[in-house]
């Protein structure tokens, strides 16, 4: 099978495709990436076909490998690069047991990390590609990780995936117009287009973080700031982490060491004002 | 890697993993975990020097199958706490009972459902127990009901409704349309408590317990770890000097001396586990089939050989069921699955 090998953090990734196309994209997408320590990838992602036929007579990509759903939806072909980014992601998700995984982004400023969490839309991954252009170091799209014995953020820096308005927004910002993977048009979650973090950000993806501050951010409302209390930020953190249960007891205690920290919620219109409200709460917790 | 050889290989002798190659190191960890063998590798390959990547897989491994014993026996006390009041013993099976009596086989293993078996005669009141206690029917259509209630040798799936922990409640061993009857009685009345009101099987019945799962169930699927299942616990029974004499017996008496045989076989061809001869017999040409279908993975974990497979998919249909009832069987669920 034709495959790419990369290394993202502190995984090894083995991204196999019975398709050239989305791989040659992958491998643009992901250039200057280290490879897997010693060589060894323990996480196999693959796109295949759903049926043998399906690789030539209207082909549909299934998302594949070591970990897998049963129902997951097949793709088209040309939302491929999506499909291998889904079968990254679900090996991460269902597999990982050493790190306490959150649904969130975060960067990193003076060794401290600012972690954006909330449902899908609410921002996060536009907010966090816009603070790694502004001075931040980009840590995480998609997925952090936590270390529940030294409760430091690993970075785990994919490439960050861009939704509809987001895309011209960040196509404005970065001047390096390789960073950008294709456009991929009417995909499952509309408009999107993947994003290279900085050369920065992939030099220093060994270099950790400690987390100072959870922000709850939510697009498209009129600019709000309101507190969270302790028991809402430990559900909503629960909620949106895929492997807090099956952590068992190191999970909950990561999990309550996480809630000891300074958070907020807050709504905002368009990126400068969300921006905007980011940099004052920064600023209260001295980050 | 072109079969799962290296990685029964490598859970049979350790020292084999010492030529491995980066490559083979990334295959045998994708197809230990399509097994369902990668805490059992972990375990076995404890203490022997590893690449830094493949012992953090195996640490993380270790969690999973730790993390799945808290839970089964979590589950094996809800149980017990459904059935205890009535009376009704609870026979733990697999997986379940290996980690609970803390058997060899349970090391590193993954445990998923909850399997029980419950005496003949008490599985009505042992149903409305467990359906008091806040378990729900899976399947509730009335052609998969009636199906399990008269055919099967367990209840349709319980699924607690909090939980969502799996039940499976037999009755025996073996399905009532396959053409061998294991002595279900036997089976109870010869069980060993663990601690007061949770039981296993004795040793010689779990073997041919085992043995029933590995050729009965399905297709062969899983059968490396079914596998892996029969030679822990042949190597910490035939410690007793009258084990082999037992198994014969206990064999015999259930009807499944010559599957037994075969297991042993296998056992002794894919992990060079030490069986007795006189009871594994002379090897045969079809053994070579079981052996190339229980390897049938390639570097990606992915299933190879879709002709040994579909052969053999067909034949645990042929096992389970007459043929005019597998026609029928099958036709049901062809429409069903249109409609």
């Amino acid at each position: 099978m034709r495959h790419l090998q990369i290394r993202i953090g502190p995984a090894g990734f083995r991204i196999g495709s019975a398709w050239p196309g989305p791989l040659a994209a992958m491998r643009d997408l992901y250039a200057g990436y280290p490879m897997p320590q010693d060589d060894i990838p323990t996480h196999t992602a693959r796109i295949e076909p759903t049926r043998f036929w399906r690789r030539w007579i209207r082909p549909q990509v299934a998302i594949c490998g070591d970990h897998m759903l049963m129902d997951t939806v097949p793709m088209a072909l040309r939302h491929g690069l999506l499909a291998a980014e889904m079968a990254m992601n679900l090996q991460m998700a269902l597999g990982e047991r050493r790190f306490l995984l959150l649904h969130a982004a975060a960067v990193e400023r003076g060794g401290k990390a600012l972690i954006l969490t909330g449902e899908s839309g609410s921002g996060k991954s536009t907010l966090a590609a816009m603070l790694g252009e502004q001075g931040w170091r980009l840590l995480a799209d998609e997925f952090v990780l936590i270390d529940p014995e030294s409760m430091m953020l690993h970075p785990f820096p994919r490439a960050v995936s861009l939704k509809n308005s987001a895309i011209p927004e960040m196509e404005r910002i970065v001047a390096d117009q390789s960073r950008f993977g294709p456009l991929l048009r009417d995909t499952p979650k509309g408009h999107l287009r993947h994003l290279r973090p900085n050369a920065d950000a992939i030099a220093r993806m060994d270099t950790l973080a400690a987390p100072a501050l959870i922000l709850f951010p939510r697009f498209g409302e009129a600019p709000q700031v309101q507190g969270i209390g302790r028991a809402e930020l430990f559900v909503r953190l629960t909620q949106g982490s895929t492997n807090y249960i099956p952590l068992g007891e190191r999970g909950y205690g990561a999990m309550t060491k996480l809630m000891t920290l300074p958070a907020a919620m807050f709504a905002y219109p368009d990126t400068a004002s969300g921006l905007d409200i980011v940099e004052r709460y920064c600023a209260e917790v001295g980050l | 890697m072109k079969d799962a050889w290296p990685l029964s290989r490598a859970l049979a002798d350790p020292l084999s993993t010492r030529g491995f190659t980066a490559q083979d190191w990334t295959d045998v960890i994708s197809i230990a975990r399509a097994e369902r063998l990668l805490g059992s590798l972990a375990h076995r390959l404890s203490g022997m020097p590893l690449p830094a990547p493949v012992a953090d897989a195996f640490a993380q491994a270790r969690v999973q199958a730790g993390f799945s014993h808290i839970q089964a026996r979590w589950e094996i006390e809800m149980a017990r706490r459904a059935l205890a009041p009535r009376g009704i013993p609870l026979i733990l099976l697999k997986g379940s009972a290996f980690a609970f009596a803390g058997l060899p086989a349970g090391i590193g293993r993954l445990v998923g459902d909850l399997d029980i078996l419950v005496p003949g005669d008490l599985m009505a009141p042992a149903e409305a127990a467990l359906l008091a206690a806040g378990w729900e029917w899976l399947k509730p259509d009335d052609y998969t009901d009636a199906y399990y209630r008269r055919w099967m040798h367990e209840l349709p799936p319980l699924v607690h409704r909090d939980r969502g922990g799996m039940i499976d409640v037999h009755h025996t061993i073996l399905p009532l349309t396959a053409r061998r009857t294991p002595d279900a009685d036997a089976l109870v009345a010869d069980s060993i408590e663990v601690v007061p009101g949770i039981r296993i099987l004795s040793p010689a019945d779990m073997i041919v317990h085992a043995v029933t799962h590995l050729f009965a169930d399905g297709d062969m699927a899983g059968g490396l770890r079914n596998l892996w299942d029969i030679d822990r616990l042949l190597r910490l029974f035939s410690a007793d000097a009258d084990f082999w004499k037992d198994l014969k017996l206990r064999a015999a008496r259930h009807e499944m001396a010559d599957p037994v045989a075969l297991a042993l076989r296998l056992a002794d061809r894919i992990y060079a586990t030490p069986v007795d001869p006189r009871l594994a017999g002379y090897d045969r040409m079809s053994d070579g089939l079981f052996i190339r279908r229980m390897l049938a993975r390639d570097g990606w974990g992915r299933e190879t050989r879709p002709f040994i497979r579909l052969a053999f998919y067909v034949r645990s249909h042929w096992m389970r069921m007459p043929p005019m009832m597998l026609a029928r069987h099958l036709w049901i669920k062809a429409r069903s699955r249109r409609g």
